[in-house]
C-alpha cells in the first residue's frame, strides 16, 4: 500500500538514456543515496513542482548504485513522458526511493506473467527471479508490433520457450479466454499492461472462478463509488453526534467525540471495526475488502475505518455538494 | 555474560549470511506424511511437499496468532491448514481460507522461502527471495551420480556452525581426536597449501610413503584384498560459500601416482559436509561419505557410513564441549595457529558476506517502508 507511506525524495542524476523500443526510453538513474529495488517496484519522479509521475523499475544494482526505468512517450502526455524522453546524461531530477505495490511471491506451483506494451518494464525482472529459482513460469508479452516491444532480444535469450509473444500487427491477437483456460487454481498470475487487457483478464478470471488472491496487478486500493462528502453521525441511545468531514473517517470522528471503538488495520481488511448501521439516510459507500459483495449490498454493517455514507445525489465525479439539506445521516448501533 | 557478538574474523560465534542456500533436510525428510519443523538461520520453517512433489518451506508460525503450521495438516494440492483456528495457506504463503468470514484479508500471509531440491538435499534461502539463484547452490554432484555410492547422516550439534567449519578446514586434529581410525602423526608433519577465490577456499595436503591408518587400510583391502605396504595419502578440502565443505580423500599404493593424477591403484572417497546454522549456538550438520569403487556393495556403504559416524561422534563431543567452554569463559579470546589458514579464509569470506548484507539492510529501509 502506498497510502500512508512517507515518501523520501532525493536527487538523482541521469547516467544514460537509450531507446529500448519505438517510443520507449530506458533511463538509468543514480541516486544520491542507494536506490534498492525489487521486482514490481516503481519510483515517483517529480516532473514539475505539481506534477509527479510513477515509472516501473526494470532492474537495479544489488548495491543500489543505479536503477533502470522504462518510460513510454504517451501521445496524450501532459508533459511527463515528453520531459523524460528529453533527459540527457548528467541531468538532475528528484525521485523517490523505489516503492513496492506489486510484490512477487515465490513458492507457487506455477506462474503466468502477462505484459502488455510498456508493462514489460515491471514484468521483466519478475521473470528473471522465477528463472533463477527454477520456477515453472510462462511469460506472455503482448504488443502492437515488434519494433514497439522493448527488450525482445534479451527476453528471448533468457526465457527461450517460456516466452510467448503475441504481436497485433502480425495478426496474432492474444486469446485471453484461451489463455485462462489453461490456468489452474494454484497458478499465480501477474499482469501489467493496458487497462483494456487487464479488464479482459479480470473478467475471464472471475468467470472461471479462479481464486482472486492469485490474480496480481498493481492496485491502488478501493477508492469507493462516491466522492467523500460530509455526513452526520449519530449513536443509538446516546446524545452524542457529530459531522464527519470529507477528509475524516468515521473511526476518527468517533475517537474525536470520545466513543471507544475496536479496530486494528484501519484500512478495511481485518473487519475488527465493523459496526451495525441502525438507521441510514443515504447509502453506505463500502470501501473495505472485508465484506463480500453480498454482505455489502444489505447495508446493515460497515467497516468504520474506511467506509462512508453518501447522500444518493452524489455519485463519483458529480462533485460533492456541501449543503446541510442533502447531507446524509448514519446512526450506529454499538452493542 | 556470554559473548555471542557476531563480528570479527576470529569471532567465537560467527553470524551467518542470509542471502545464501542452506540445507533444511534430506530429500526423504520432506514429504507429505508429516510437516517437518526446522529452524534455519533463526527462521523457523515448516517443510512439506505439494501433491506434485515439489518441496515447500513456509514460516512455521501462522499469520493470525503464530501457532506453528508444522502442527497443522496438509490441505488441497499445495497448502497447509493452521491447527489452531483453521486458516489455510497455499505454497506461496497466501492465505486462501478464513473459516469465520466470507472474504480473505489480503494482508494475511506467511513467508514462503525459495526452495530447491538438489544433491539429495532440500535447500532453502532464508534471506531476500528476490536474490535467490539456484546456480549458487554448492556443487555436491557426487551425491547424485552413478559413479559414486554412499550414504550419510545428520548431527544435531550444540555448537555455532562456524566451529564445525573450523573443524573441517583443519584436519591436523585427526591425529589427536581420531587416533584410532584416521589419525597419524604425518598429518601434522606435512605441509598444506591454501588457495581461495571469492566463494571457495581449498586446502591441499599430501603425505607420501606412509602407513595407512586403520580406516584406510580396510578400504584398500576392500578394493585390493591382498594389499600390504606403504601408501600415498591425500586430503583436498574444498569450502564453498556459505557452509559446504567437500573433502577429496584417499590413499594409493605408494609411488603409483596417486598424488599426481593416477588414482587407479588407490581408493578415493568424498566426505560431503554441509552445515546449516540453527541459531548462534546450534547447527545441523549434514554429511555423507561417497566412494567411487565397489559401487555394488551395500555392505561397504553401511560400513563406511557407520565408520564415519563413529569418527564424527568424536568431533561432536569436542564441538559441544568447545561451545560450552566459550560460554563459560566469556573473557577469553580465540587465537590462531598457522594450521588455521584455511579456516581463517573461510571466516573472512563469510564475514565479508555478512557485512555486505548489513550495509544493504541499513539502507533498505525505504523500500520495506513502502511494502506496508
Ligand atoms: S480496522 Fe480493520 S477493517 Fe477497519
Ligand atoms: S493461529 Fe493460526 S488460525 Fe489462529
Ligand atoms: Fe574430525
Amino acid at each position: 500500500m502506498s497510502q500512508g507511506t512517507q515518501l523520501h525524495w532525493q536527487r538523482a542524476v541521469v547516467k544514460s538514456r537509450r531507446a529500448a523500443a519505438d517510443e520507449i526510453a530506458e533511463i538509468v538513474l543514480a541516486g544520491e543515496r542507494p536506490l534498492f529495488t525489487e521486482p514490481g517496484a516503481h519510483i515517483d519522479v517529480r516532473i514539475a513542482p505539481d506534477m509527479v509521475r510513477s515509472y516501473s523499475v526494470v532492474e537495479g544494482a544489488v548495491d543500489g548504485s543505479w536503477v533502470k526505468i522504462g518510460v513510454r512517450r504517451s501521445p496524450t502526455s501532459r508533459g511527463g513522458s515528453r520531459f523524460m524522453h528529453a533527459l540527457e546524461p548528467g541531468d538532475h531530477l528528484e525521485v523517490t526511493s523505489p516503492l513496492q505495490n506489486f510484490p512477487l511471491r515465490v513458492g507457487a506451483p506455477r506462474y503466468v506473467l502477462l505484459a502488455g506494451g510498456v508493462g514489460i518494464t515491471a514484468i521483466h525482472s519478475m521473470a528473471r527471479v522465477l528463472k533463477r529459482l527454477g520456477a515453472d513460469y510462462q511469460l506472455i508479452f503482448v504488443g502492437r508490433s515488434r519494433p514497439a516491444m522493448a527488450f525482445l532480444d534479451e527476453l528471448h535469450r533468457e526465457h527461450g520457450p517460456r516466452l510467448r509473444l503475441s504481436v497485433d500487427d502480425e495478426g496474432d491477437v492474444l486469446d485471453v479466454k484461451g489463455l485462462l483456460g489453461q490456468v489452474d487454481h494454484s497458478t499465480e498470475f501477474y499482469m501489467c499492461g493496458p487497462i483494456r487487457l487487464m479488464d479482459a483478464v479480470r473478467r475471464a478470471w472471475i468467470e472461471r472462478e479462479l481464486p482472486m488472491p492469485n490474480l496480481r496487478y498493481e492496485t491502488f486500493g478501493n477508492s469507493g463509488w462516491f466522492d467523500p462528502e460530509e455526513f452526520e453521525l449519530r449513536i443509538r441511545g446516546s446524545e452524542r453526534h457529530t459531522v464527519v468531514s470529507p477528509d475524516e473517517s468515521i473511526l476518527e470522528a468517533l475517537e474525536r467525540v470520545g466513543v471507544e471503538a475496536m479496530y486494528d488495520c484501519r484500512k478495511g481488511e481485518c473487519g475488527l471495526c465493523v459496526v451495525k448501521a441502525e438507521q441510514l439516510n443515504g447509502v453506505i459507500d463500502h470501501r473495505d475488502v472485508f465484506f463480500s459483495e453480498a454482505e455489502k449490498s444489505t447495508d446493515t454493517k460497515l467497516c468504520v475505518c474506511v467506509s462512508r455514507v453518501a447522500s444518493c445525489a452524489n455519485s463519483a465525479g458529480a462533485g460533492a455538494e456541501d449543503s446541510a439539506s442533502t447531507r446524509a445521516t448514519l446512526t450506529l448501533d454499538f452493542p | 555474560m556470554t559473548d555471542l557478538s557476531p563480528s570479527g574474523a576470529t569471532a567465537k560465534n560467527m553470524a551467518y549470511p542470509l542471502n545464501a542456500w542452506y540445507v533444511a533436510g534430506w530429500d526423504h525428510e520432506v514429504n507429505r506424511k508429516k510437516i517437518l519443523s526446522r529452524k534455519i538461520a533463526d527462521r523457523p520453517m515448516a517443510l512439506y511437499r505439494t501433491e506434485e512433489g515439489r518441496p515447500v518451506a513456509l514460516t512455521d508460525a501462522c499469520w493470525h496468532r503464530l501457532a506453528p503450521l508444522s502442527m497443522g495438516s496438509l490441505v488441497g494440492p499445495d497448502g497447509v491448514q493452521c491447527p489452531y483456528h483453521g486458516l489455510q495457506y497455499n505454497s506461496a504463503g497466501r492465505c486462501t481460507f478464513m473459516p469465520a468470514q466470507k472474504t480473505i484479508n489480503p494482508s494475511a500471509m506467511v513467508n514462503s522461502f525459495p526452495v530447491v531440491e538438489r544433491h539429495r538435499f532440500i535447500w532453502v534461502w532464508p534471506g531476500d527471495p528476490m536474490l535467490a539463484d539456484a546456480a549458487l547452490i554448492p556443487d555436491m554432484h557426487q551425491m547424485g551420480s552413478d559413479e559414486w555410492a554412499g550414504d550419510g547422516k545428520t548431527i544435531d550439534v550444540r555448537a555455532n556452525y562456524q566451529l564445525v567449519l573450523d573443524n573441517l578446514m583443519d584436519l591436523t586434529h585427526e591425529e589427536f581426536l581420531h587416533s584410532s581410525s584416521i589419525g597419524q602423526k604425518e598429518l601434522s608433519e606435512s605441509d598444506i597449501e591454501v588457495t581461495h577465490d571469492d566463494r571457495t577456499v581449498t586446502v591441499t595436503r599430501f603425505m607420501e610413503n606412509i602407513d595407512a591408518p586403520p580406516f584406510w587400510l580396510k578400504n584398500m583391502r576392500d578394493k585390493f584384498p591382498d594389499f600390504e605396504g606403504k601408501v600415498d595419502r591425500w586430503q583436498i578440502i574444498e569450502f564453498q560459500m556459505p557452509s559446504t565443505i567437500c573433502i577429496d580423500v584417499g590413499v594409493a599404493k605408494a609411488g603409483t601416482g596417486g598424488l599426481t593424477g593416477d588414482r587407479s591403484q588407490g581408493v578415493n572417497g568424498y566426505v560431503m559436509n554441509t552445515i546449516s546454522p540453527v541459531d548462534q549456538a546450534n547447527a545441523m550438520y549434514y554429511w555423507a561419505f561417497m566412494r567411487n569403487y565397489r559401487l555394488e556393495s551395500q555392505r561397504i556403504t553401511t560400513e563406511l557410513r557407520d565408520g564415519v559416524h563413529g569418527v564424527f561422534a568424536e568431533d561432536e563431543e569436542m564441538l559441544t564441549a568447545q561451545q560450552q567452554a566459550i560460554v563459560d569463559n566469556p573473557d577469553h579470546e580465540f587465537y590462531n595457529l598457522n594450521i588455521d589458514a584455511g579456516g581463517m579464509w573461510v571466516r573472512r569470506l563469510i564475514q565479508r558476506a555478512v557485512e555486505a548484507e548489513r550495509t544493504m539492510l541499513a539502507s533498505d529501509a525505504d523500500l520495506s517502508d513502502a511494502k506496508g
